[in-house]
């Protein structure tokens, strides 16, 4: 097992989270909290898939993916921005919801056999860079890339920016945010389309750059949770969103590659002569997500840092907050 | 403030939204039945846009799940589960415990359970009723140990009770699947060998000799267990002081805590009743269904708990109408292409009863403006 082959391939998975995570964390500091990533996810990774089979254009795929998705995050915002229902209840539904659509409207998808995928290539120069060049930017999927640009626009555009100190506004304390003339229902359903969309991306990049194909509900796997699990992590923060879901990215690789070798480290590979060990690998990550949550819990009350401070409350005018 | 919206056009008419100040009795049930009628009827349009038909189906499923009595037996099988599960939803959600770790609290009930059985521990020599009794606090200690680890998180450390039961099914289910795969495997299958009688509950068909209706019933012991089950959460919900602690508290926990009671045990403990009930819904599964550990145990049962909990509006005895409804919907479904409708069709009725809430909290009312 080359490090190098799995940190490069830890990167792409790890990408899948990035959007994912940072759609949860905009999302989130709007106010609005929406459990369904997973579903939105496999709505995009099908709907892009299913896309590019069809007309042979992964791009057509990817913003499809991205409308869909968003599309199914906006039943979410009707539901809990102007009915005022649970964002709980709703988020879990928005899961079923997106399950239920993927699995029928990808009925044959499966043996729906290749079709063209997105790009990959390596950056010049950059790629030369002993250690870092080969496993950020070589061979990367375009999505690798376009992720890396998104972590410094998204950490830019929540700090530095007036919209985004709108979007911190509404989040923290809406009556507020009202009062100075910021639109708070009209802009959380902005953030959360843009939530879903990025659900939606994250989908597309399963299906069309990571591991291409669509395998029902494993296409994601639990992914979506995951993020959403990253989200509470990072803080609501973009930055420490990359790192985790960068980190979390490597380990998936890693409980797939680890596999594989017959010798590790000289030794004789437990993983590869008993593939039983492999179901305590599969857990892995579901137990480094409960585990990173404990020891954010720490450093969160610590640092007094929490949730936005009206995540999860519908907003209504005039009526005063909890 | 709660002023009433107005949204007015050219028409002579404008329509207003105002909050409601007491719901009638009727509305409820009414509302609640309407988002499920809806919700079919958006099945039917998207079972049409897929290509199929949507009136051979929905005929389908309602002849293949309530047609005669014995599917009808088998739509009790389906129920079964789905009733201890709901149980134990509705009860976290009273508390406002998003616990939806109830699959895999039903799985190590399952794996648990049948570690009685495959461990040796009971023979075949146990009495039965000895035997049986061991296996329903294996599966409900299981279940509920698998529901404190998030009890405990969210009472201690406040974390995300949520992020953590979904996390923990996924561990479930690896654990369930070592064992299938790497202990009670027979013959490499992916299941382990088939319990010995005294660790079967018994099914209707059993005592045909006695009764004869029961003829070729497969319903088995599992429905009358969370029958009784649902007595005693009715009973603990609605009569005792445990079960005021537990609705104070996720109507106003502010309220609860000024009132002295001890919220971080309360959750800790609904979580564990909570997962002791979908452990049951396990064991009564492998005992009354499978008779024997498995990996495909549960068709998402957990998951179907949920909503069969918003259903039934936390109400136990509802919860039992919920469940055959929705045990009706997995039996007919599994005949169902494509497959996800019945995925689908959950999805949407939980998504109505959500939405339609608003009805209850607001009145729609057509006025005339000039």
């Amino acid at each position: 097992m080359d490090p190098i082959i799995f940190l490069n391939a830890g990167i792409a998975t790890g990408t899948i989270l990035l959007f994912a995570t940072l759609g949860a964390v905009l999302s989130e500091r709007a106010g609005v909290l929406n459990l369904g990533v997973e579903g939105m996810m496999l709505l995009g990774a099908m709907t892009a898939y299913s896309t590019a089979v069809s007309t042979g254009s992964p791009w057509l795929g990817v913003v499809l993916a991205m409308l869909v998705a968003g599309a199914l995050a906006l039943l979410h915002g009707l539901v809990t921005i102007s009915f005022q229902a649970d964002q709980v209840v709703s988020g879990l539904a928005l899961t079923f919801l997106g399950t239920g659509l993927s699995l029928v409207f990808g009925e044959g998808l499966t043996k729906a056999g290749i079709t063209t995928l997105l790009p990959k290539f390596s950056i010049p120069g950059f790629s030369l860079i002993p250690a870092v060049g080969p496993i950020f930017f070589q061979n990367q999927s375009i999505m690798v890339y376009f992720g890396y640009a998104l972590i410094p626009l998204v950490w830019f555009y929540i700090y530095h920016t007036r919209p985004g100190l709108h979007l911190r506004a509404i989040g923290e304390n809406p009556g507020a945010a009202d009062a100075m003339g910021v639109h708070v229902l009209r802009l959380r359903y902005v953030y959360v389309f843009v939530g879903g969309a990025l659900a939606g991306l994250a989908g597309a990049t399963i299906s069309l750059a990571v591991s291409p194909g669509w395998f029902s509900e494993g296409t994601t796997g639990g992914l979506g949770w995951i993020a959403v699990g990253l989200v509470i992590f990072a803080q609501w923060d973009p930055l420490r969103a990359a790192f985790g879901s960068y980190a979390f990215g490597a380990l998936r690789r890693f409980i797939l590659d680890v596999q594989g070798p017959k010798e590790l480290f000289g030794l004789a590979n437990p993983f590869f002569y008993n593939p039983n060990f492999g179901y305590f690998l599969q857990m892995l990550p579901y137990a480094f997500t409960i585990i990173v949550l404990i020891l954010g819990a720490r450093s969160a009350t610590r640092r007094r840092i929490g949730a936005p401070a009206a995540l999860g409350l519908p907003y209504v005018r005039g009526q005063r907050g909890k | 403030m709660n002023d009433a919206i107005v949204y007015r056009s050219r028409m002579p008419f404008a329509i207003k939204i105002e909050p409601r100040m007491s719901v009638p009795r009727w509305l409820g049930p009414v509302v609640n039945i309407a988002a499920v009628v809806v919700a079919l009827l958006l099945g039917m349009v998207i079972l049409a846009v897929v290509g199929g038909d949507p009136f051979a189906t929905y005929a389908h499923i309602a002849q293949s799940a309530f047609g005669d009595r014995y599917v009808f037996s088998d739509t009790l099988v389906k129920a079964t589960p789905l009733i201890l599960v709901g149980l134990g939803c509705s009860l976290a959600f009273r508390m406002k415990l998003w616990n939806i770790g109830a699959e895999g609290q039903l799985y190590i009930g399952a794996l648990c359970a049948s570690a009685c059985v495959l461990t040796g521990f009971i023979t075949p020599a146990t009495p039965q009723v000895l035997a049986l009794a061991l296996m329903m606090a294996a599966g409900m200690l299981g279940g509920a140990l698998w529901g404190l680890v998030p009890g405990f998180l969210k009472a201690r450390l406040g974390l995300n009770e949520i992020i953590i039961t979904l996390m923990m099914n996924y561990i479930a289910l690896a654990l369930v699947n070592f064992f299938v795969f790497a202990v009670w495997s027979e013959g490499g299958f992916a299941q382990s060998k088939t319990f010995p009688r005294n660790a079967w509950l018994p099914r209707a068909s059993e005592y045909a000799a006695t009764f004869d209706f029961l003829s070729g019933l497969t319903t088995h012991w599992g429905i009358v267990i969370a029958l009784v089950a649902v007595v005693i959460m009715w009973y603990v919900i609605s009569r005792s002081r445990w079960g005021y602690e537990i609705r104070l508290t996720g109507d106003n926990p502010r309220a609860a805590n000024y009132a002295g009671m001890p919220i971080v045990r309360n959750t800790i403990l609904v979580m564990m009743v909570s997962g002791a009930l979908a452990g049951l819904a396990g064991m009564s599964e492998i005992s009354g269904v499978v008779h024997r550990l498995q990996g495909t145990i549960s068709p998402g049962y957990g998951f179907t708990g949920i909503i069969i909990a918003w259903l039934s509006k936390l109400n136990p005895f509802a919860v039992v109408l919920s469940s055959i409804l929705f045990g009706g919907l997995i039996l007919a479904g599994r005949e169902i292409q494509p497959s996800g409708i019945p995925r689908l069709i959950q999805g949407m009725i939980l998504f109505m009863l959500i939405a339609s809430d608003v009805l209850l909290r607001y009145r729609v009312r057509i006025v005339r403006t000039r």
